[in-house]
């Protein structure tokens, strides 16, 4: 396996008349957490269609290194199954029924749902459908994990908790991710680099590195400046340092 | 627990027992003639008649077999026929008004093509059954189709859930839910049908003993029969009412 996973080369994508996307170039490495912010409705889930191989661009290529999953911002589990069976799904390739149990077992340990595998979607709540999901997209050794919006549909401090536990999974079980939201503190506590897109058609507007080591805290002070910085970028928050400049050059 | 079942099996019978008490206040009134208006006293005589000839038992199974047959040909047919309309747009735009239209014709407009086709007998209340249960089973599982969040199919392909799985795996349990309800409400259709086709088209049955009744004069017979025709409409739904509980459909239900 080449150190790139995931990488789109001058990428358009049209639907009829409308340009979505215009000769987006982005390469992922091994092991790195991209996170894509933008405004709504600027083609960030045409991306992801896109990473993930449901949608096809117009022109450019996007080449993919390993076996790609999804986590959807809500209601992405079959709510037939129960925890434990949806779970398995992402271990279906396993024909040995005990192994396959053994690592459903762990998988429901990792995201600390003991005592619900019998349970089925609707009798959880938000957050536990989310978790269950990321388990089930972490199953085996899945390699790209493609993540819209998916804490999205949650409260505020679901979100918090989950944003930690996501931390904690990727710590333990390593991938390679790209988070679309448009959650900027999100992208910021979690990603090694965020990347703004801008208006449709959507070209990267803005990058941005963040050094500090994961998991890390919401109030970390890297994350606090890339907040800062992203949304400066966008136009939100006025730049403190260069007003602070212009003063004293006043 | 029993202190709240209570309520739920003494507050319906309570009601019975009021509308019994009314006919019979009505009937002690003498405003109709007897042959016209059946004493409950003697409409329990007809019961131990009817319970003692067996005829009312035979009836009875005659038309249960009918719906079966009809009702379990309909679903069938329809299911498979819903689940292709369902995936292929093309197909509900060229079939769903011919479909609309059948479905919204009374199947007893058929009664007499029935009749000329068949005879008398099993075959015609059976086609009768077919065409009122058929067109609607089609429909709601064409919707239900239709309307599987496309989610679930991009998961499905995620995983590698492909072909004849994708059915068995993500169409079927993804309609099931909507699938029950439809068996409930055609179920009843053909148990309506069944009455109506025998009454015309049968020499045995509950429709036919209805009619016999009425050519007889026996009006405590007559109801007789409506009550057992309604009671076991009611069961038949009790009896599909079953599957709502099965667990793995319990969410099309809770949410």
């Amino acid at each position: 396996m080449s150190g790139r996973p995931l990488q789109l080369e001058k990428v358009s994508r049209s639907f009829g008349p409308v340009e979505v996307l215009r000769e987006l170039s982005l390469t992922i490495s091994r092991g790195e957490f991209v996170a894509v912010v933008g405004p709504s409705g600027c083609g960030k889930t045409t991306l992801l269609n896109l990473l993930s191989g449901y949608d096809q661009p117009s022109s450019g290529s996007i080449e993919r290194d390993g076996q790609v999953r999804m986590v959807y911002q809500q209601d992405g589990l079959f709510p037939w199954l129960t925890v434990a069976e949806n779970i398995a799904l992402g271990l279906r390739h396993l024909k040995n029924k005990s192994e396959q149990e053994r690592q459903t077992n762990d998988l429901v340990g990792l995201i600390r749902l003991e005592g619900f595998e019998r349970h089925y979607p609707h009798q959880l709540s938000g957050g536990m459908r989310q978790r269950v999901e990321l388990a089930r997209a972490l199953a085996c050794e899945s390699d790209i994990l493609l993540l819209d919006e998916p804490f999205s549909s949650l409260d505020y401090l679901t979100r918090l908790r989950l944003r930690q536990e996501l931390a904690r999974l990727l710590d333990e079980r390593p991938r390679t991710v790209a988070l679309v939201t448009h959650d900027i503190e999100e992208a910021a506590q979690l990603a090694d680099r965020v990347i703004v897109l801008s208006e449709r058609p959507a070209q990267i507007r803005y990058e941005l590195g963040i050094a500090a080591a994961r998991p890390r805290d919401l109030t970390h002070p890297e994350v606090v400046r890339a907040v800062h910085r992203i949304l400066t970028e966008m136009g939100i928050e006025h730049d403190h340092e260069k007003a602070a400049g212009y003063q004293a050059a006043g | 627990m029993s202190s709240h079942r209570t309520p739920k099996v003494l507050l319906p019978l309570a009601v019975v027992a009021a509308i019994v008490a009314l006919w019979a206040a009505v009937w002690a009134t003498g405003a109709f003639h007897e042959s016209a208006f059946p004493s409950p006293q003697a409409v329990l005589r007809g019961f131990g008649e009817e319970l003692g000839s067996g005829r009312l038992f035979n009836d009875l199974i005659t038309s249960l077999f009918r719906v079966s047959c009809g009702f379990a040909l309909a679903v069938l047919l329809g299911i498979p026929v819903g689940l292709w309309m369902g995936q292929k747009l093309a197909a509900r735009m060229a079939f769903l008004p011919i479909i609309n239209f059948f479905r919204n014709l009374s199947p007893l407009a058929w009664i007499p093509f029935a009749i000329l086709w068949f005879g008398v007998g099993d075959a015609p209340a059976i086609f009768l059954i077919f065409l009122a249960a058929f067109f609607p089973v089609i429909v709601a599982t064409m919707a239900a189709v239709a309307n599987i969040p496309t989610v679930y199919f991009r998961v499905a392909r995620n995983y590698g859930i492909n072909g004849i799985e994708r059915l068995t795996q993500v169409m079927l349990p993804a309609i099931l839910p909507q699938v029950i309800t439809t068996l409930r409400v055609t179920a009843g259709l053909s148990w309506l049908v069944v009455v109506a086709a025998e009454m015309i088209a049968g020499r045995d049955g509950l429709g036919f003993a209805v009619m016999d009744s009425r050519n007889g004069l026996r009006t405590d017979l007559l109801v007789v029969e409506m009550i057992v025709i309604g009671s076991i409409g009611v069961v038949l739904d009790r009896l599909l009412v079953q599957l709502t509980k099965i667990q793995s459909v319990r969410w099309g239900y809770e949410r």
